[in-house]
């Protein structure tokens, strides 16, 4: 796994544009953690921090009218994908100006108008979607392509299995991202899992490959191939993406602080950090440049979070049938 | 006018619809050569890319259904078997029902679920005889059990075309009824809208699917004695309490015979809904299947935990005779 892999067939801009995003979710994730201990954010997060490399890399090589499905950990897609960092923050707070208008909140964060089909807070759920929603969209004659993100543990869900057997059957234009962070919450991957993510996907003819996720470069490399052949009716791809996850499964370990990995193995696996990776790519001045326009996007996001209005209680059940039919109180 | 069987109306709608929508289309298992009967002929006229066999993974095609219907489909899932509801539940209860609102309604999910021969079929044994159209009504999916041969055909059209998932049972008990009906006028019937099949003064009897004929044969049988209201609410969620109401208004005594489970069930939160704002002159009554009941397969036992028409015309016959105190 070359640290400059594939960095010869990009164009110049893509180093910068990589670290951008990277450094986007990264430093987004530590500002929401910020609002998760004042209590602007109720309920917690589960942080992307370390996995950043996996959405730049492979939402770089979609185009704006692709469609992604996402994760209970899934801020990092939804800002590659190009949400508004500002209203996923105010989503997160729970505000009237988020992107799910605040109904969704951390888990369910969605912006259909720029191919965000949500994130989803059930292991594996977003799967079968996804590969619905590409099989509707080849139907409909449109040359578009769904990556679906999973975590390492999803891959014995039956839902996931059984979609990787419908996409390879009808050939749909999809790219299965396994985001191998080697922990499904606290349980290790060899603990939970026989066989490996690859064999899953070579059970159904599916073309798969390990990756090393550290390095947005790489990620981008493999996404781009897997992007090409999903678009040119080729079917799908599977790429088990090796992470590691910096933080807590959630925030709620900041408190509880279950023991099931040592600093050592911690420390260990922040050495490799993408966001580190990417920037030592760019110039000194280049790198800066970045960082400055992001710490101040985010302070206009935490701010703009802050500042908009709640939700209205009288409203809570809006939106909660397509045709405005409203139910009975409760009391 | 024309003989139309319950079956054929359902078959009607679905193909109708079709031909109005190019948008929908049918999932299921052995759909293209309709195991059930329901999908017969349209695979033959709309083709392969609309009339799709799914491998047997209820769960990924449930979902899979929800993905298409996000990207401008219209899916109408056939289970053959009402149990499998219970496998994809997950998907029915816990996405396609929760898009609308946890999208903030940036997103909506209109697939219809048919099952047809909801309920016992006789014979057929514990995991093939469930009705769990409460289950679904208690978490707010649109739910509709008609009864006779035009509302099937009506509430299906309806269901295809509302915007929002929606689950409708077709009961075994009802799919062999036949009626004379004006094929010209099959049109869609609103859900949400109850229809009283018999009026009466005496007793509110509101009966749930194919109970509303058991309900209409002991309406006729009492006929010189008690004079019987027979209530259809074809839709569960959402109810008309509103008819309910109007029913009661007439009559003040209330019996639903309704083919859920006892606790939790249909008829529960039909009378509590009475009790707590309707009019009522005597303690109602409900005839159910049993608390938790699973169905047993011996043709006496299977029938033994179904409501029957004798259970119905004691409770009619007690609550005519009774009154608050």
């Amino acid at each position: 796994m070359s640290d400059a892999a594939g960095l010869r067939d990009l164009p110049a801009d893509t180093a910068g544009r990589l670290y951008r995003t990277v450094r986007l979710i990264r430093r987004f994730e530590e500002r929401a953690i910020e609002l998760v201990r004042d209590g602007t954010i109720v309920g917690g997060i589960h942080p992307y921090l370390g996995q950043e490399a996996i959405a730049a890399g492979t939402c770089a090589a979609l185009r704006p009218g692709d469609v992604i499905t996402s994760t209970h950990r899934g801020h990092g897609h939804v800002l590659a994908k190009g949400a508004d960092p500002a209203r996923t923050m105010a989503e997160l707070a729970g505000r009237a100006t988020g992107l799910n208008r605040g109904r969704g909140g951390s888990m369910h964060a969605a912006d259909f108008s720029i191919g965000i089909l949500g994130a989803n807070a059930i292991v594996g759920a977003a799967v079968p979607i996804a590969t619905g929603a590409a099989w509707a969209a080849r139907r409909a004659g449109r040359d578009q392509v769904f990556v679906t993100y999973f975590g390492d543990g999803a891959v014995s869900q039956g839902v996931v299995l059984e979609t990787f057997n419908l996409a390879a059957l009808w050939r749909l234009p999809v790219v299965f991202v396994c985001e191998n962070n080697g922990f499904a919450t606290t349980t290790r991957f060899a603990e939970a899992q026989a066989g490996t993510v690859t064999g899953r996907a070579a059970a159904f003819g599916i073309p798969a490959s390990t990756v090393d996720a550290t390095d947005p470069q790489v990620v981008l490399e493999a996404a781009r191939e897997a992007v090409e052949r999903a678009r040119s009716g080729g079917g799908p791809t599977l790429i088990e993406c090796l992470a590691y996850r910096f933080d807590a499964h959630h925030t709620w370990e900041h408190a509880a602080r279950p023991r099931y990995r040592t600093d050592e193995e911690v420390a260990a696996g922040m050495a490799r950090d993408p966001v580190e990776m990417q920037g030592a790519r760019l110039a000194p001045q280049e790198r800066a440049d970045i960082d400055a326009q992001i710490e101040s996007l985010l302070e206009l996001a935490v701010r703009f979070a802050r500042e908009s209005p709640h939700p209205d209680p009288a409203d809570a059940l809006e939106h909660l049938y397509a045709d405005g039919l409203r139910v009975r109180a409760g009391a | 006018m024309t003989i139309l069987s319950y079956l054929k109306a359902l078959n009607r709608a679905i193909a109708a619809e079709m031909e109005r929508d190019p948008a929908v289309c049918v999932f299921g298992e052995d759909v293209r050569v309709a195991v059930s009967n329901v999908t017969t002929g349209l695979h033959k006229k709309f083709g392969p890319e609309r009339v799709i066999d799914m491998p047997i993974s209820e769960q990924a095609f449930t979902s899979f259904a929800t993905g298409a219907a996000l990207a401008g489909q219209r899916p109408l899932i056939e289970f053959q078997i009402p149990a499998l509801l219970f496998l994809a539940f997950e998907q029915i209860a816990n996405q396609a029902h929760k898009f609308s609102l946890m999208t903030g309604g940036q997103a909506h999910v209109p697939v219809t679920y048919l099952l047809p021969s909801s309920g016992s079929r006789g014979g057929w044994a514990g995991q093939h005889s469930d009705h769990p159209y409460s289950l679904f009504a208690h978490v707010g999916i649109k739910t509709v059990v008609p009864a006779t041969p035009a509302d099937a055909y009506g509430l299906l059209a309806s269901a295809i075309r509302d915007d929002d998932p929606v689950v409708v049972f077709a009961p075994a008990g009802a799919i062999g009824v036949r009626a004379d009906v004006d094929l010209a006028a099959l049109a869609p019937i609103p859900l949400g809208v109850g229809r009283v099949h018999r009026p009466g003064e005496d007793v509110t009897v509101v009966a749930v699917g194919h109970l509303v004929h058991d309900a209409l044969a002991v309406a006729e049988e009492l006929a010189g004695t008690v004079s019987v209201e027979v209530f259809d609410p074809r839709t569960l969620h959402p109810f008309d309490w509103a008819g309910l109401a109007a029913s009661l208004e007439r009559t003040g005594r209330l019996v639903v015979v309704d083919d859920s489970n006892r606790s939790c069930g249909m008829a529960g939160e039909i009378l509590a809904s009475a009790a707590e704002g309707m009019r009522l002159i005597a303690p109602p009554r409900r005839v159910t299947r049993p608390d938790g009941a699973v169905l047993p397969f011996a043709r006496e036992l299977d029938l033994a935990v179904q409501p029957s028409r004798a259970q119905l015309r004691a409770a009619i016959e007690d609550v005519a005779k009774l009154a608050h105190t």
